[in-house]
């Protein structure tokens, strides 16, 4: 199908987002559209009016600052997948996303503003602590990604709030990373997903951050499985104890859907816990 | 309301006003009338709408027109130059690398790109690489043979 009727403003600049989002209050953002015109196109979004920030220049590209990389929200997943610029742990995911088609036109801050729970960069951008940086009509505020996500297509985003980048810290020496996913065939949107950094200091886990995504409402840390792991010597089984551990890091509804049950994913997520803290580790 | 765009497509410029509604697919297969292009799942999964925009390949049926507003856009009609298929094209022809051919377009321009992206492609870079593109006939072996062929024609190859 395709889309019902919508007036369409094009913002040359984020302050003229911000004030366009106030003169039209149930506007959405539209940036590459790769998550809400494929909605409007089935009708599940009929937004009355769209704001076009796609053009924004000062909200594309990647950059070095300090200790952390700086990314526009209007980067695509392609962009990120080439950059050598930002951790491996963004690009690898970044290349599991849909399809090369797909990678080209779609952006990570579109993603993580529509929060779909089976998309990759909520849990890679959780793992790895990121902070998402905010402006408003009430100025600007950085929120972590733990705080960002809250739920089911549901982020701390308020109302005539617009991502004006994402700062990811960059990894030490002696620390790995991976993202492992169990993904639907055709769409490659995750069932699970589950990403790791571990640091590693004379065969010990000296820090682990997991989380995980996929079966839950949004993507969440595993305090758990970190716990099992961080002093730890790290081999095949205490690996797999520590994936086990995630079982309690499940908060709220399993999701289950007709193609995967909530009993499927939860037994799954250990299993992609467990390759994603090995791959890291490189054990 | 209605916008107006201009988009220049397999090198002609057109200048239209369009409802800012109109999928880019919509926009160049009905009202340019070029309906090489296919539409076939129209949520971005299946690829049969599959173009060349700005030098990348993109789906069309998740892409607004007024989202291509001055873009540089080749559709499959394109791709021949002087009556002569492109490499691609007649890679396809010569390897039967398509059944009922609704994929077929989207098939050509996908991986037309993926191999002017990575001419030494392997056979597993290409499957890869076509995860974006269904074939409802599964005639999969015949189409990464095709491009494998084509590959080799365009100077690379495995």
């Amino acid at each position: 199908m395709y889309p019902s009727k919508f007036d369409y403003y094009r913002a040359g600049s984020v302050s003229e987002a911000l004030s366009l989002m106030q003169q039209h209050e149930d506007a959405k953002l539209l940036a590459g559209g790769h998550s809400l015109v494929p909605v409007m196109n089935l009708r599940l979004a009929t937004p009355p009016v769209l704001i076009d920030i796609g053009r924004i220049g000062d909200l594309k590209g990647i950059s070095s600052v300090g200790g952390s990389v700086k990314i526009g929200p209007l980067t695509t997943h392609a962009m990120i997948e080439a950059s050598a610029d930002v951790p491996a742990l963004m690009s690898q995911a970044a290349s599991g996303i849909a399809d090369p088609q797909v990678r080209n036109r779609g952006t990570i801050g579109g993603n993580i503003a529509h929060a779909d729970p089976a998309s990759d960069w909520p849990t890679v951008l959780t793992a790895l602590g990121a902070t998402i940086n905010i402006a408003g009509s009430n100025g600007e505020r950085s929120v972590g990604a733990t705080d960002f996500f809250q739920g089911l297509f549901e982020t701390s985003l308020e109302e005539n709030e617009i991502i004006t980048s994402i700062s990811v810290p960059s990894h030490g020496e002696g620390t790995g990373s991976s993202y492992a996913k169990l993904f639907h065939p055709a769409s490659g949107y995750a069932i699970v997903g589950a990403a790791a950094v571990i640091t590693m200091s004379g065969g010990q886990c000296t820090g682990a951050s997991v989380a995980v995504g996929g079966l839950t409402e949004c993507a969440t840390k595993a305090p758990s499985v970190e716990a099992a792991l961080t002093g730890k010597a790290l081999n095949e089984a205490t690996i797999a104890a520590a994936a086990d551990a995630v079982a309690g890091d499940l908060t709220g509804d399993i999701l289950s859907d007709f193609q995967t049950s909530a009993a499927y994913r939860k037994a799954m997520v250990k299993v992609y816990v467990k390759r994603a803290v090995s791959a890291a580790a490189g054990i | 309301m209605t916008v107006n765009i201009s988009v220049t497509i397999n090198g002609t410029t057109y200048q239209k006003d369009v409802e800012p509604r109109t999928l880019l697919v919509h926009f160049i297969r009905d009202t340019l009338g070029l309906t090489g292009t296919n539409i076939g799942c129209d949520t971005v999964q299946c690829g049969a709408c599959t173009i060349h925009m700005d030098g990348m390949a993109i789906k069309s049926c998740a892409t607004l027109a007024v989202q291509a507003d001055g873009s540089q856009i080749t559709t499959i009609e394109g791709l021949a130059k002087d009556g002569e298929l492109h490499p691609m094209q007649q890679a396809f022809w010569d390897n039967h690398g398509l059944q009922c051919g609704y994929c077929t377009p989207g098939m050509i321009m996908a991986a037309t790109k993926l191999v002017e992206n990575n001419p030494g492609i392997t056979e597993e870079e290409i499957r890869h690489g076509l995860e974006g593109n269904l074939c409802r006939c599964t005639g999969y072996a015949n189409i990464v043979k095709s491009i494998k062929a084509a590959a080799q024609a365009m100077g690379g190859g495995a």
